[in-house]
Formats: structure tokens, sequence, C-alpha cells
């Protein structure tokens, strides 16, 4: 392992994140920590995933997609920030794609996505999982 | 105060998240077996100065002559050297070894390297020109640089004029880095923003120009040697402490067994009592089994 290799697994080990397996398509709620004035609380955001980038490392992020008052927000999240509370998954999407960037031209029923009902649980993430 | 500066090798870059939710970018620089191979003196060069090396070399890839320079500095054969201009009183002796703690993280530091070579480039990618318009009549022409000078007055090109040429691959200062993160035990150094070169390339580390001397730079520098004696006499201190406390416990338990002893004579003196009445019974016992 390269230096900065061990130095990111280093990082993300100190981070100690819980990060569950979720994938483009799932609908995920990400509590993010705001800070007004002096006092912290945690904001819900809550949208489908449309993307998953640069894997699980340290320089991973996923973009959650919400229709909010009748416009589309697009939030993206670093997978390991020390902002996000939580990321709990709510819903089990079944997608044929990485990347669900057509969703942006869509409304409604074409902006549906089917669930997964017979979800397996990745092999290395399954005891997690469980 | 003018101190050494010192030689690292770029390793790469990465990010470090921060406790307030911050992320920085950071380059990593490592430095790698940093030794002063030679000193430079007023008296003897007409200026201050400390050679460092850093590195490894196979000692049969050096050239003979600076085999000579390695062999009088008794240090093995560095891949890179450099020098740094210092105060006289800042002068380090040949062969101490510097570490990362040289510098302390919210410090400001200039990185200098040779930046990636980018070839023949053209005057957009090069000065950072406009280019030609896409349509309007122009062909062919839409990235190349436009008028170079006047008319049959003067005549020519100026000298300096901005066109088309070599890029890269020269001599690149970043100046006003801030240390997020040193590692002695590793010899790392972790500087925000890009430093100047390719990964594994050698660069130079020093105290910022353009901004005060910190108060708290440790002078001359941050040695192996001094950090070593600092260890040592630690280890010496927590070792008279040992030392005591293993002497107080030595000197209870010799207290407790004296006390133990006492009571086991005492015992064995009860029991030998005892032994004498019970004689008979016990023998008797013996003859049932």
């Amino acid at each position: 392992m390269d230096l900065i290799a061990e130095l990111e697994a280093e990082q993300v080990a100190s981070l100690g994140k819980d990060i569950p397996d979720f994938k483009a398509g799932d609908t995920v709620r990400v509590g993010y920590k705001v800070t007004e004035g002096t006092r912290t609380r945690v904001q819900n955001y809550e949208g489908v995933c449309i993307s998953r980038k640069n894997g699980e490392g340290i320089a991973g992020s996923f973009t959650v997609r919400k229709i909010s008052f009748g416009e589309g927000v697009e939030r993206v999240f670093p997978l390991h920030a020390t902002n996000i509370d939580s990321i709990t998954v709510v819903r089990r999407g079944r997608v044929r794609r990485a990347k669900l960037y057509y969703l942006r031209t869509r409304r409604g029923k074409s902006a549906r996505i089917a669930e997964d009902s017979n979800y397996k649980p990745r092999a290395d993430k399954s005891g997690a999982e469980a | 105060m003018l101190r050494s500066g010192v030689i690292a090798k770029k390793v790469g870059m990465t990010r470090l998240f921060m406790e307030d939710g911050k992320q920085i970018p950071v380059t990593v620089l490592q430095l790698d077996n940093l030794q002063v191979v030679a000193k430079r003196t007023a008296e003897t060069d007409g200026y201050s100065a400390v050679q460092l090396g850093a590195g490894t070399a196979k000692a049969k890839r050096t050239s003979a002559p600076m085999r000579g320079v390695f062999a009088a500095a008794k240090v093995a054969p560095k891949r890179k050297l450099a020098e740094f201009r210092v105060d006289p009183a800042n002068l380090i002796e040949v062969g101490e070894e510097i570490t990362a703690d040289h510098y302390f993280e919210g410090q400001f530091v200039d990185v200098s390297g040779t930046s990636i070579g980018k070839g023949f480039a053209g005057a957009m990618k090069r000065h950072n020109f406009g280019g030609l318009r896409a349509s309007h009549g122009v062909s062919i022409s839409h990235r190349s640089h436009g008028s170079t000078g006047q008319c049959q007055d003067p005549g020519r090109v100026f000298k300096g004029k901005k066109m088309a040429g070599h890029m890269g691959a020269a001599r690149v200062t970043t100046q006003n880095l801030q240390v997020v993160r040193t590692d002695s035990d590793r010899g790392l150094i972790m500087v925000k923003g890009a430093v100047p070169g390719s990964k594994g390339g050698w660069v130079t580390i020093k105290d910022a120009v353009k901004k005060p001397f910190p108060e708290n730079a440790i002078l001359p520098a941050a040695l192996k040697s001094a950090a070593e004696e600092a260890a040592k006499a630690a280890e010496e201190a927590a070792a008279a402490a040992a030392a005591e406390a293993e002497a107080e416990e030595k000197r209870l338990a010799e207290e407790q067994a004296a006390q133990e002893a006492a009571a086991l004579k005492e015992a064995e003196a009860e029991i030998e009592a005892e032994k004498g009445s019970d004689e008979g019974s016990e023998e008797k016992k013996d003859g049932d089994e």
C-alpha cells in the first residue's frame, strides 16, 4: 500500500463512520449537522441517491436529489464528512444505471423508481447490514 | 533569523476532514534521511549556509567526487542536495538529521520545485490568451495569438513578446502555504494546497518570506539528535521514577514479607503446640485407614 492510501485508510478508520451499503436508486435520509449561531442541530435531507463517486475511500461522495416545493434540489455530500450525523437507507430502488442523471429531465410518474423487493446485501457488508 | 529549510519528496495529495466539518486539500511531503552534508562559513566560503542531502543513493552509482564529499561528511550517499542560506548563529553540525518537527502546525511556508513539463504550448495555454473567434471568417487559427506588434515602424517584434513556446519544467515557488499537520515518526509534512512538480519529485520548503518569522520556530533546526536526547532524558526520568517506585515497592514487599514471616512463625508455633496435644488422635486415624 502506498503512503497516501495508508494515510487515507488511517483517516477513514479514525473518523469511524458507519456508512450503510447503498447505491444509486436508493432513497436515503442524511442527517446533516447545521450550526446556527452557537448551537448545532441535525437537519434531515431525504431523497434519491442519483450517483456515487470515487468509491468508499476518503474522497468518496454521493448526490441526493429530491423535489422541494416543486423544484428539483440536488446536494452532494462527502461520504466521510464530519458534518454528516447519520445516513439511513429508507428504500431500496431497482435501477439499471450507476448514475441516474436522466431523472433531472423527468417529472412525476416517469421519475419513479421501482422498489428492489429482493435486495441482497453485499457479501462484505452483510455482517454490518444484519 | 534566517534558518535552514528542508528538502522533501512530494508524495501526493489527499484531503483531511476537520472536526468543524471543513475539509482541507493537502499535499503530503516526506523527509527522507535528511542530513547536513556540508557547512559553508564566512571564513572559508564568504557566506554562511548549510548543504542538506536527502534520499538514499547507491554508492556505486554516485560519482567518485561526490563519494568523496559524502565520505568527508561521514553520511551515506544522498539522492538530492540543496544549499540553504542561514544566519551564522543557525549553522548546523555536519551529519545531523532534521526531523519534520522543524515546522509547526499553522505555520506558513514557501515551497519550491520543478513544475510538470508541458512541452511546446500555444499562447492560449501558456499565457492565457483568448484566441480568435469561432466564426466570422476565422479559419484554421482559432487558438492562435493575434497580432504581435505594429507596422513598418517599428518594423520588428519587441523582445519578450508573449508567444507560443516551451512551458513548464521550470523552477516554481508557491508562497504562503499553510502547514496543516506534521508527523515526525514518518517524517511527513502536510501543507494546504498544491505544490509544484509531480509525485515523487523533490521540493524545498522554507519559512515564508512574506510573513513575520514565527517566534516558536525551533532554532537552528529540529534535529533528530536533540529529539533523541530529549527522549533519553525523559526515559531516564521515567526510569528513575520507576526505580524509586520499585524501591518503594520492594520496601513494602519486604515489610510485608517480614510481617508474613512473623505471622508464619507464630502460626507454626501454634501448630506445633497443637500437634503436641493432637498427636495421639492422628495416629489412631492412620491406623483406621
